[in-house]
Order: C-alpha cells, then structure tokens, then sequence
C-alpha cells in the first residue's frame, strides 16, 4: 500500500473528528442554552448518537465528490489535500466560534486540489452553483421561516398557560428534538469519512470497485465523529446557543424540530440542505419568532460571510496541499507536517480565550446577556 | 455550465417540513398547555384556567401524534 494511501485514511478520520466537533453545535447548542441537558450531557448523548447513526445507514455515499468534480480525476493526492483544506478551514471558523458547513469545506477541498492536479474542466461548475450556492442561500431562509412560524405558534397557544409547567414541558421535549438532530447527523456525515476512505482504498486497488465500506473502516469513521462531537466545539455551541439571542425552550424546540424536518425533508427529496446552514437558519427563526426577542442579526453578516468563504478558502488551501502531495512521498509529508503545525497554532491561540462546558453559556462581555431560562 | 435548480423538489422540501414541522410544533404546544393548565389548576386554586377533566387525555393524544412523527422520522433515518 502507497504511503499516501495511509495518509489519506489518517487525514480522513481527522477531518471526520473536526467533522463531529464543529458540529455539535448544531444539535446541541439550543439544548445546552436553554439548560434542557447539561453540557457534558448533551455533548455525550450527541456522540453517542453519531456514532449510533455512522452504524445505521446502509446508503453508502458511492460518490465523495457528488459530481462537483470529475470522478475519474480523482486521486489519493487530490483527496488528502482536499482533506487538509477541509481541516484547515473546519479549525479557523472554530476559533472564530463560527458555524459553517463541513461539507462544504469539503467540496472546496476536493475542488481546489483536482484544479491543479486535472485543469479547471474537470470541476463541473455549474454542479458548484446547483448543488452548493444556491441551497446554501435558501437553506437558513427555508429552516428559518419554518422555527420563526413554529415559534410564533408555539408562545400563541401555550400564551394562557402555566409558565413554568409549558417551560419545563417544552424542556423534555428538547431532549427528544436534540437527539433527533443528532441522529440525522451521524447517519449523513459519518458516511461521508466512510465514502473518503473507501474509494481512497477502492483507487489504491486493496479494495474491490464497487465494494461497500469494511467493517473496520465503518468503526474508525464512528469512533472518530463521535470522539470529536463529544470534545464538542463549544465556541460554536456558544455563538449558536447564546450569541445569536436569548433561547428560552419553546424556541428551543420549535429551533430544532424545524432543522430535523428540514434536514431529514431535504435529503428524502433529492435536495439535501447543510445541517449547518440549516440549524443557523432555525435558530435566527426561533430568535425572531418571539416577540421582544433580541436577536443580533449583525451576526447573520458573519456567518454568511464565513459561509461565502468557505469553498474557496478550502479550495486555496487544497489545491496548495494536492499541489505539494502530488510531487511524491516527501511532498506528502512535508503537507502533513505543514497540516500538523497549522493545527497547532490554531490550538494555541484557542489557549488565550479557552471555552469550554464550563463558560460555554457565559457570554462575553459587551454581548446580550442571556440567562439560563427555566421558565417561560 | 449547466445550471439547473430543481424549484418543483425545493418547494417540496418546503411545505412538506413546514407541515411537518409545524404539526408537531402545535400538537406538543396544545399538549403543554393541556397539561400546564391542568397543574396550575390543583396546585394554585386561586389561578383562574380552565380545569378540564379532558385535559390530560388530550395531552396524551398530543403527545402520541408527536410521538408518531417521530418514529416516522426514525423510520427515515434508518431505513
């Protein structure tokens, strides 16, 4: 077996641990605000339930590149740069505590590294704009209106109710609506990491073509999704849960039921949606659905900027490391090592402001206040 | 570049988790407010709700359809 098929294989599961912590939020944050379950908890019940989830779905993604790229021109250097731009990236918007789609880190990856390796006509652009322009628009509008409407008629009926019982009821039901979100996670984007390896194996010729993932290769992929959701992104989980606007759980609920919806809807359909986009949308909705509710739309600006980057900026960074890896087993190293530092860097500078289960729902100051709501 | 944007299975996606979003929305909703008034009925007298003999059954009924999606939901998921 090539080096670099090993390279490829230990990059995929780094990428797919980045993966399950960057994500975390996106189940978990409302429920962790709303104080629904405890940090360590949630983050605990979300790994375990992504790694439920990377066993549960028999759809094995056949394809990685979802026809962004020319499959044929696909090769381990081209993977393991796209991986390393995807990693980059996923470790940048976590510092900056920003929710933007792992996928789409991905797919810039994979883009950026087959321009170089093939030409800019084996990227099909046209699939770019189709596939991830324009659900990334209409997937925050489309979960948004949906929890700002569920919200809206969630306080309009239990309006005459006791508080604290509709409060603590709406509680249990984020337990069951977190979960679910998790789930819907685990089953999408573990297989992601399956589809890497397994085709990385499938081209190194120590697989069959056309042969589904091994069983270690399925275990690997779970294990290291639900490690990394279970160390949990908790910037993100506070940007999500605390920064965008005060999350009481009625808007919790309806936040999350929506992103289910949505999430499992969209890939029944044919027209799957980033969950990350997705559970944004909703809890902007949720923010907006209460009256009085104060929702800080400047931070809108900032995911949406995060989330006009994120392929290109994977693109650069994988096209430079596919660039580098393709020259042979040095460049391969010297990228990895390159990756290694990168990393740690970002980790370094996490140092300085860590955040943590602890302080994950203490805001900075300056920012909105938002308490730990028991009651409505 | 071809571009073509699939706005029939968009606007599927759309309304079919709308309703589906907001049917369980409503339905845990009614089903809260069933029991909040039912609780704040015995425990604070002077609290003025509806007290409802209906109350708790309609709460159980809510929550089952609730529950009902959600198994269909599970049922997405791993099938």
């Amino acid at each position: 077996m090539d080096v670099i098929v090993l390279f490829v294989i230990i990059t995929a599961l780094v990428f797919d641990f980045t993966n399950g912590f960057h994500d975390t939020a996106n189940a978990m944050a409302t429920s962790i605000a709303t104080g629904a379950l405890k940090p360590k908890v949630a983050v605990a019940l979300s790994g375990v339930l992504n790694l439920v989830g990377a066993f549960l779905s028999v759809a094995v993604a056949k394809t990685i590149s979802s026809g962004l790229v020319e499959d044929t021109k696909i090769t381990p250097a081209v993977i393991f740069g796209g991986l390393i731009g995807a990693i980059v990236w996923n470790l940048l918007t976590w510092l900056l505590g920003l929710p933007s789609s792992s996928s789409h880190a991905l797919f810039g990856g994979l883009i950026g590294a087959t321009w170089v390796a093939a030409g800019a006509d084996a990227v099909h652009f046209g699939t770019v704009v189709s596939k991830i322009l324009i659900p990334a628009v209409l997937a925050p509008i489309v979960a948004g209106v949906v929890a700002l409407v569920g919200t809206y008629l969630a306080y309009r009926i239990t309006s005459r109710a006791h508080r604290a019982t509709v409060g603590a009821g709406f509680k249990t039901g984020q337990v069951v609506s977190a979960s679910m979100v998790s789930l819907a996670h685990g089953t999408n984007d573990a297989q992601k990491t399956m589809g890497v390896i397994t085709l990385t194996l499938v081209t190194a010729g120590a697989l069959a073509p056309g042969s589904g993932p091994p069983f270690w290769v399925i275990l690997a992929a779970g294990l290291a999704i639900a490690a990394g959701t279970y160390v949990g992104g908790w910037r993100i989980i506070r940007t999500l849960g605390n920064r965008i606007t005060e999350i009481e759980t009625p808007q919790g609920f309806a936040a999350e039921t929506s992103s289910t919806a949505v999430i499992l809807v969209s890939s029944q359909l044919g027209f799957p949606l980033s969950t990350t986009q997705v559970c944004s949308g909703a809890i902007f909705g949720a923010g907006a659905g209460r009256r009085l509710a104060q929702v800080r739309w400047s931070l809108a600006g900032q995911m949406v900027i995060a989330w006009v980057l994120t392929l290109p900026a994977a693109a650069i960074v994988g096209a430079l490391a596919g660039w580098v890896a393709e020259t042979g087993t040095v460049g391969t190293v010297v990228v990895a090592a390159a990756g290694l530092a990168i990393a740690g860097a970002i980790y370094a500078l996490s140092r300085g402001e860590p955040v943590d289960a602890h302080n994950v729902n203490e805001v900075p100051v300056g920012a909105p206040k938002a308490a730990a709501v028991t009651s409505v | 570049m071809g571009v073509t944007i699939d706005w029939g299975a968009l606007g599927m996606v759309f309304f079919v988790s709308f309703g589906s979003a907001i049917g369980v929305i409503v339905l845990f909703a009614l089903g809260v407010s069933a029991l909040a008034g039912l609780n704040s009925a015995q425990s604070q007298a002077a609290h003025k709700v509806t007290e409802s003999p209906w109350a708790r059954p309609v709460a159980m009924l809510c929550f089952l359809g609730c529950a009902l999606v959600v198994a269909y939901g599970l049922y997405l998921i791993i099938k």
